[in-house]
């Protein structure tokens, strides 16, 4: 398995605080990944850098095959790259209906003429249909987004965020505020969407992590601080100090 | 589901039916062409709502659909007047001043003819020289596509300084109001080239054209009409299929739409200089029923009466944008033009003249607090309870 995303060295600080320090990472092709870390520790910001939104104050990041660095592109280019992202609060179109958010995220040319001229075909409105029946929306395609449960609208934007057809989802808490058969579904999501593409997850929950079964990154103070499997790292005593304070 | 865009907005249908016998009653009641029950002066007021409802759809895309609280479409409508407005002052000047000059003994020279169209034109501005934005006003086919070009590509650079340093919000909004101000205090001046204060008068005649204004004023009434039925289809097309679907995305979140790959500036300059040319050609065709354009017409607060019709009508529903142009400013001509009566209270006489912008900022107000949806707004109610009847039932 080649790298498709490399963080090295990554720093940045907001007003003197070092939110990131010295950060490095690295994912491989149609890898599973969860990171961890307690309240404030950069999972966020991690996420913030490599999607374009926080311009590090040092440090590379680097794509694909080719080697590009995403640190030149905007919010757009590096979505048109092909990584994909979920927020932390859910943030879907409220004031659109379903297929309407569906639509918007499917894999189509992203120009102003292109956008204006589209119309959706037999095909576009069936992969509309298999995206909304994997994420259990089917029968809602025709409300409006706004009037969703929370957990659906979570799944909302992991739908939208597979119709992006993205190489790499970065994925934040997307089982917060969910139920626990919620839960069950979500995870069950992600390790289906993990099979074609890379897909990391920020996530506090535990018992989610360990359903995930992979691999698992420790942020502590903008750092990793440790990295294996979920038995490998809760065992390791400096994230126990973390998580249990010392 | 697939849907074509009549069936995703049946308003459209409605709405071109509803102008098409507004428009048919209004021409049989025509001094011009019908019965003369309607005076040609109120046909040019019907004219001028219908360019002003015109720009509403204009600014109910880029503000209701996009988010972009525009203060400056005004400016770009009065452009478009002034534009057609060169040709219209130019070749009227033209024909009196040759029709004179031909009274004397020898035939006027080209030169002459020139000299004298100037000085009648600039004389008021102590001016006889043709200026260098007046080349092309000797042509009507170059004038009309300064209408869309001017103020289009005015809105081109405009928007793309101001979305690509992402500019957004109230910020964006004082922005295009300073550019708005600017060009109405720039065309204030003697020196514009554009006759100052006096702006462009007698827009009114169409050179050459021998009708009665009776007969004018209805071809205007009904290229307004025409012009008001293809904007709205041309709005009502944009925003029923993706690109709609982006824009009302940026103007509920411009982050997430950013992250989904597309190009929030793109799409803002496009819809900001398309809306511009929109307005442009609105103006175009206010002008020369108002008879007269000067640059008192561009001042900001016009835009932001634009705003306040289309936040009345209610926002994102191109139908609201056209009744709250169509309403409000009817009634404001009513007010203001002295015809409501004014109430005397004994210490005090209310003047509407006066104290009609009192009302319409309450209005403001009121809307704004109970009904930000609008008048459009009451439809949804009414769907909503015929829905909740058929349910039940
Ligand atoms: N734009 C910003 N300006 C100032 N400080 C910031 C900014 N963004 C993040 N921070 C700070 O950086 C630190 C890391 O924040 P981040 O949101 O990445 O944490 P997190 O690991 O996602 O935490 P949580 O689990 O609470 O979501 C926090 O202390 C936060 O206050
Ligand atoms: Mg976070």
């Amino acid at each position: 398995m080649s790298t498709l995303l490399e963080v090295s060295g990554v720093s940045v600080s907001f007003d003197g605080f070092k939110a990131i320090n010295n950060l490095s990472f690295q994912i491989a092709d149609s890898e599973l990944r969860a990171v961890i870390g307690p309240n404030g520790a950069g999972k966020t910001t991690f996420m913030d850098i490599v999607t374009g939104k926080t311009r590090p104050d040092e440090g590379r990041v680097i794509w694909g095959e080719r080697s590009v660095s995403l640190l030149r592109m905007n919010e757009a280019q590096i979505a048109r790259e092909g990584i994909g992202r979920k927020f932390q609060k859910p943030t879907v179109f409220e004031d659109q209906t379903v297929r309407e958010n569906f639509l918007m995220a499917l894999k189509k040319d992203r120009g102003v003429l292109s956008v204006l001229l589209f119309r959706p075909s037999k095909a576009d409105h069936e992969q509309v249909d298999a995206l909304a029946e994997e994420v259990g929306l089917l029968a809602e395609l025709d409300r409006l987004a706004g009037e969703l449960s929370h957990g659906q609208k979570q799944w909302l934007e992991i739908g939208m965020l597979l119709a992006q057809e993205p190489r790499l989802l970065l994925v934040d808490e997307p089982a917060a505020g969910m139920t626990p058969e919620e839960r069950e579904h979500t995870s069950e999501l992600l390790v289906q969407a993990a099979k074609t593409r890379a897909v990391v997850v920020v996530e506090h929950d535990m018992e989610f992590v360990r359903r995930l079964g992979c691999k698992v990154t420790v942020l502590h103070e903008g750092a990793v601080l440790a990295e294996g499997s979920l038995d490998h790292v809760t065992s390791n005593s400096d994230v126990i100090d973390v998580y249990l304070g010392r | 589901m697939r849907t074509s865009f009549i069936a995703k907005y049946p308003s459209v249908l409605v709405f071109l039916l509803a102008l098409a016998s507004f428009t048919i009653i209004v021409t049989i009641l025509s001094e011009g062409f019908g019965i003369g029950v309607i005076s040609t002066s109120f046909i040019k007021t019907l004219g001028k709502t219908l360019c002003l409802c015109l720009i509403a759809v204009a600014m109910d895309l880029v503000w209701g659909f996009a988010g972009i609280l525009s203060l400056g479409h005004f400016a770009f409508f009065g452009l478009g007047g002034y534009m057609i407005g060169m040709w219209l002052m130019y070749e009227r000047t033209r024909l009196i001043v040759t029709e004179a000059l031909m009274q004397g003994q020898i035939p006027p020279t080209g030169s002459e003819v020139i000299d004298s169209i100037g000085s009648q034109i600039f004389g008021v501005v102590g001016s006889n020289e043709f200026p260098l934005i007046w080349t092309f006003a000797d042509s009507l086919g170059l004038q009309l596509l300064l209408v869309v070009l001017v103020p289009g590509i005015l809105a081109l650079v405009f928007g793309w300084l101001a979305f690509r340093s992402r500019v957004t919000g109230v910020y964006l909004s004082i922005l295009t109001q300073a550019m708005t101000l600017a060009l109405a205090l720039y065309l204030f001046q003697n020196d514009s080239g554009l006759r100052g204060n006096n702006g462009l008068s007698g827009l009114q005649n169409l050179p050459g054209v021998e009708a009665p204004q009776s007969i004018v004023s209805m071809w205007f009434f009904l290229a307004s009409a025409m012009a008001l039925g293809l904007g709205y289809s041309l709005a009502a097309w944009i925003v029923s299929g993706k690109f709609g679907s982006v824009l009302r995305g940026i103007r509920d979140n411009e982050t997430r739409v950013r992250f989904l790959g597309y190009s929030v500036e793109g799409f803002k300059l496009a819809i900001f200089t398309l809306t511009a040319c929109i307005a442009a050609i609105a103006g175009a065709l206010y002008y020369p029923q108002a008879g007269i354009i000067n640059p008192a017409e561009i001042v900001p607060i016009a835009s932001i009466y634009l705003a306040v019709w289309v936040a009345i009508g209610g926002r994102g529903r191109l139908y609201g944008a056209v009744i709250g142009a169509g309403f409000v400013s009817l009634i404001s001509t009513w007010f203001t033009g002295g015809k409501a009566p004014d109430i005397p209270l004994g210490f005090y006489t209310i003047k509407w003249v006066d104290w009609w912008l009192v009302l319409l900022g309450l209005s403001f107000v009121g809307v704004t607090l109970f009904a930000p949806k609008g008048i459009g707004g009451l439809f949804d109610l009414m769907k909503k309870r015929r829905a909740r009847h058929e349910h039940t039932s």
